[in-house]
């Protein structure tokens, strides 16, 4: 059976791990190798490198860190932030990356999507989608590694999905904005709405705040993919507690 | 030991390239034939799409070479893949190196999420020294939308949607569908199993 996977996620600014509540006010959380080897040997599924500031600045991940993270551990991992072509993307899957995941750069250029789904495959283009619930409805922003510069993109998150998709992306992760930050649990409401939509791989992003919420993610908005940040830094949530609860709460787990 | 991963110029050379080194011992990278053919054991690495890594393999003239090799040879994801007849990708028929007898096909995933992505269980069917301290229901990391169905080739299966081949050999010549680089202890002792087969 395939096991539902737990995905910390390392914000990374200037080359140190950071963490903002709902995308403010970083605070320094550790170097990325240090804590890369930590979450794989804790039996963390996968991890997700989010340069935060990249999009904003006009600028790309460094492959240097990413050779050396691909060096240290045994568990895949994806890079993103401010990949906006088709060579940026090459540089970060030949320094070792898994997947490489755009957010903004999709947004202002969707036909990157078809590109990069051709020049390397379907399965390692990952679409980050940055949705906020308004009024009832679900709308995608952008580049909301800067509360300043954060733009509406006038999309519909639904229909954003869809488009991915149909585009050639491999997999989405939706980081519900309202939640980020605040461990009040994942947005499960848009979850199901998104995965009703999704053919895809999903992964949840933004909420997490105690076990329960993983499993209710699981459970109840069939993702098949947690993401979570804080919880993991802070040491709220231990890794190997988490996954030994949703094992045994029936969720399929891999320990 | 002396251990050469193909280069195919495609993307997860040195994800394999470092799970080697994590075994202690250094690949040599390289397109080179005479190279290729004086080395213990073999890579043939891989992901993407099918038609560009065979065209890829031709134009560097390697054809030939991998399908003369009498060495322990593993490929990879998309690199397994290349070893068959036939890659039917959608409307796209590939003619593969033939090392194995049989056919590429999308993988038929029911109504799950595609393509299999993620961590899958393995379930032993024939017993080989590349399973050398792999239990049944060990987990791989998968990342793939095409698959080999079983046959008499087939050492471990994996099911999603349908069940398909996991992990395969046949004469010298093994295959992974999974990426033992990114799996975990599970992966590693495939690797290091793989170093130690004789043939």
């Amino acid at each position: 059976m395939l096991a539902r996977r737990i995905i910390p996620c390392l914000d990374v600014r200037a080359g140190r791990v950071v963490k903002g509540v709902q995308f403010k006010n970083h605070e320094d959380v550790g170097d990325i190798i240090e804590l890369a080897l930590r979450y794989s040997q804790q039996g963390a599924d996968e991890l997700v490198f989010y340069d935060i500031t990249a999009s904003v600045d006009n600028r790309t991940v460094s492959p240097n860190w990413i050779q050396a993270v691909s060096r240290a551990i045994d568990i895949p991992f994806c890079v993103a932030g401010g990949i906006n072509s088709v060579e940026a993307a090459r540089a970060r899957l030949s320094a070792g990356a898994d997947k490489i995941s755009i957010n903004s750069p999709a947004l202002q250029n969707p036909d990157l999507i078809n590109q990069l789904s051709a020049a390397f495959g379907q399965q390692c283009i990952v679409i980050g989608i940055d949705s906020f619930t308004e009024n009832g409805t679900y709308r995608v922003k952008s580049h909301t590694g800067d509360p300043e510069k954060t733009r509406e993109t006038g999309r519909a998150t639904l229909d954003w999905v869809q488009e991915v998709i149909q585009r050639g992306a491999g997999e989405i992760v939706l980081n519900c904005m309202n939640q980020d930050g605040v461990r009040k649990g994942y947005d499960l409401e848009q979850l199901n709405a998104v995965r009703m939509v999704c053919s895809v791989p999903l992964i949840a992003s933004g909420g997490a705040g105690e076990t329960q919420h993983f499993q209710d993610v699981f459970e109840r908005a069939n993702v098949d993919g947690a993401l979570a940040a804080s919880v993991f830094h802070k040491s709220i949530i231990a890794i190997p507690d988490l996954k030994a609860d949703l094992k045994r709460a029936g969720v399929e787990i891999r320990l | 030991m002396s251990l050469v991963i193909v280069n195919t110029g495609v993307a997860n050379i040195s994800s394999v390239k470092f799970a080697f080194e994590r075994l202690g011992i250094t690949p040599i990278v390289t397109d080179t034939p005479e190279i290729i053919r004086s080395a213990a054991r073999i890579i043939l690495p891989g992901v993407g799409a099918a038609p560009l890594a065979m065209e890829t393999i031709n134009s560097k003239g390697l054809t030939p070479v991998l399908q003369s090799l009498t060495q322990p040879v593993m490929g990879i994801c998309l690199g397994m893949q290349l070893l068959f007849e036939t890659l039917e990708e959608g409307e796209t028929t590939t003619k593969g190196l033939g090392l194995i007898p049989g056919t590429v096909e999308r993988l038929d995933t029911q109504s799950l999420p595609t393509p299999h992505m993620g961590w899958n269980t393995l379930a032993i069917t024939r017993k080989d020294p590349i399973l050398s301290e792999i239990n049944a229901n060990d987990y791989a990391y998968f990342v793939h939308g095409f698959s080999v169905k079983i046959g008499s080739y087939t050492l471990s299966k994996t099911t999603y949607g349908s069940e398909f081949s996991a992990i395969v050999r046949h004469n010298n010549i093994y295959g992974c569908q999974f990426h033992p680089e990114r799996s975990a202890k599970t992966g590693a002792k495939i690797l290091e199993n793989f170093l130690k087969v004789s043939i």
